[in-house]
């Protein structure tokens, strides 16, 4: 009632102060993008001689073909994908399955799981490096994709666990009852009718593990030193040698490794934004 | 169709106990309605008979089969919850056959039952429609739909009409009704509404506290109440009460009030002198008179006009009691008046045991 109440210069205002600061946040946002892509099209002839511009004199597509021909840049990509792949997999297996028994089961000790789950999100990630290498070495973990698949997925799961849990409670019971009822198995009636409404929450649980997966640095670095099993954030490092940054070929490969991820989101987008439940109860 | 047997049902979460012993027997084809406040524990009794909550002692059986540990799936029994419960992914068609599909019947059987429901229903145009498209009585009537389709051996209502506005909420009574006329399927309907009861069951269970309190015809509930609660809870407006000692005087009794007035009580066996009673009477039982002798002082203080009739609230002492006529009394607020009451119409209860001192009427 208010809004229409106001005189048009206030609503101008509104409007100005709405969208300025939306055009604010997406300038802070998108700007490293965009100079991330400057940077990797700028030769590198021009990259210290041109001063600060906002688009190089001259294009160049040679830093992008040097990351994908000259460099180990393909075998990180492939590394990142199976260790982020396999994470979010996993990690989203478990954590729905814990959501879901968080959300709909009573049983002794469920409030002292949850406190564990939250204590481990807890602590800085750098205190626990050496411990987990301590336990990773015997158990020849070290240097290798799984013991990375394995360190993420037991971070993320926790996080991704009340994610899911949030999700399936928002979905009401008496919707799996009314399966159950109707001739379901509780486990049936999870996977006809719970199932298909959690696709956002499974796809939001997928994104959020995925990303953080993708983008690790800190164990990667720390785990893994043999080229084959070295993720794409840990390869971006090789840029850095003693003497130089090939600044053009590190924005490139950032840039590459951009892609995946944004395909991931564009794949999953459809169930992020969907509002499924809606008209399942009284509304 | 089936029968219902329960017997010395309870029902605990830990240490505390929320059905203690029910005791119902439900014949084949009756409509049962189990009425009662939030939290007196019918809800959770429809759902251990419907197998979503396990019975901690006692037995439930369907045609004499105990079925305790029988899992929902198994019970033969449909239900139709508060929320409705559609599957939102589904179409209303989907939403209505699902339980036949998961029984792999034959599409040819599927497709005419879904349309014999549809018809019986009018949804008819909704069958390709999500049930977020839907009006809040088309859900209704697809829960409805969902479970007709089942030819089931029993139906479960959940207080189904509580999300409707009163007016679908009148017309699915009677719907609801009609359609248990037709089917002649056992029905056991759970509701806090004392209307919904009165005018559905064909017995009603007052349930208190996980208790059963009376179990009976809905006129048998209303004219005869076991006790305070079930007066004081079935019957709108609600029942008058007034505190007093009985005392013998001549070959009755009277009641002296707690505000020092005398009412002529009807002959009961279980009356003594000064006896503590709680003296029930319906509103439509009083009447505002001339002053006589056996008139109670009043003053107005609230006049409720209802079209049909009016409901005038007066205070005897510090008594409040409501009377409900079909006149348009020619009162104002603040008057005082004099209200006299049927004796025959009085109910008597022990105000130790608030349990119903028998009269002979």
């Amino acid at each position: 009632m208010a809004y229409y109440a106001k005189s048009k210069g206030q609503r101008v205002v509104d409007w100005s102060v709405h969208y300025g600061l939306l055009a604010c946040y997406l300038f802070f946002a998108l700007f490293p993008l965009f100079w991330l892509f400057k940077v990797a099209v700028t030769p590198t002839k021009l990259l210290y001689s041109e001063g600060i511009r906002m688009w190089p004199s001259e294009m160049t597509w040679t830093n992008f073909t040097q990351v994908m021909t000259d460099t180990d840049f393909p075998q990180f990509f492939i590394n990142s994908a199976i260790v982020s792949g396999s994470t979010a997999f996993i990690s989203t297996l478990i954590a729905a399955a814990a959501g879901y028994s968080f959300s709909r089961f009573h049983y002794r000790g469920k409030a002292v799981i949850i406190v564990l789950m939250l204590i481990t999100q807890m602590f800085p990630l750098v205190m626990l490096i050496a411990p987990i290498f301590r336990i990773l070495t015997p158990l020849g973990l070290t240097d290798s994709l799984l013991g990375l698949v394995v360190v993420y997925t037991a971070f993320n799961v926790p996080f991704a666990t009340f994610l899911m849990q949030s999700f399936f409670d928002g979905i009401p019971k008496d919707l799996e009852e009314a399966a159950m009822i109707d001739g379901n198995t509780r486990f049936g009636a999870l996977v006809k009718i719970i199932f298909p409404l959690t696709l956002p929450g499974i796809a939001a649980t997928l994104g959020f593990v995925f990303t953080a997966a993708w983008s690790e640095l800190l164990f990667a670095l720390m785990l893994v030193s043999s080229p084959d099993a070295v993720t794409f954030p840990v390869g971006l490092l090789t840029f850095v040698s003693k003497f130089s940054v090939d600044f053009g070929q590190m924005m490139a490969a950032g840039f590459l490794a951009l892609i995946p991820a944004a395909i991931f989101f564009f794949l999953i987008q459809r169930y992020l934004v969907q509002g499924l439940t809606a008209g399942a109860v009284k509304g | 169709m089936a029968s219902i047997q329960i017997t010395e049902a309870t029902k605990s979460y830990g240490n505390t106990a929320v059905l203690h012993g029910i005791d119902l027997n439900i014949q084949d084809g009756e409509f049962i309605v189990l009425v009662g406040p939030s939290g007196c524990g019918k809800s959770t009794l429809l759902r251990m008979i419907a197998g979503l909550e396990e019975v901690t002692s006692g037995s439930i059986s369907i045609n004499e089969r105990i079925i305790n540990d029988l899992p929902p799936r198994d019970r033969d029994i449909a239900m139709v919850f508060q929320s409705y419960a559609l599957y939102p992914h589904m179409s209303v068609e989907e939403n209505i056959s699902y339980a036949m599909t998961l029984r792999k019947s034959p599409k040819e059987k599927i497709a005419s039952a879904v349309n014999g429901v549809s018809s019986i229903l009018g949804l008819n145009g909704l069958l390709e429609r999500r049930p977020k498209a839907l009006s809040g009585g088309q859900r209704q009537r697809v829960a409805m739909g969902r479970a007709i389709v089942r030819d089931p051996q029993a139906f479960l209502f959940d207080e189904p009409l509580s999300n409707l506005d009163a007016r679908l909420r009148e017309q699915m009574r009677s719907e609801i009704r009609k359609l248990h006329r037709k089917l002649n399927a056992t029905s056991i309907y759970v509701t806090h509404d004392q209307i919904e009861a009165m005018t559905m069951a064909d017995r009603i269970v007052a349930m208190h506290d996980g208790y059963i309190q009376q179990v009976g015809t809905p006129l048998e509930i209303y004219d005869k109440p076991a006790n305070v609660f079930v007066a004081s809870f079935i019957g709108s407006p609600a029942m008058n009460f007034i505190k007093g000692t009985a005392s013998a005087s001549g070959d009755g009794y009277h009641l002296q009030t707690d505000q020092g007035h005398q009412i002529i009580l009807p002959e009961s066996s279980g009356l003594k002198d000064r006896m503590d009673v709680i003296l029930g009477v319906r509103p439509e039982h009083l009447m505002i008179v001339e002053e006589g002798p056996a008139s109670l002082p009043a003053t107005v203080d609230l006049i409720e006009p209802m079209g049909l009739s009016t409901l005038v609230h007066v205070r005897v002492g510090q008594d409040s009691l409501k009377i409900f006529t079909l006149d348009r009394p020619d009162i104002a607020e603040g008057t005082q008046v004099h209200v006299s009451y049927i004796k025959e119409k009085l109910h008597m209860f022990d105000a130790r045991t608030e349990m119903r001192l028998e009269s002979p009427v």
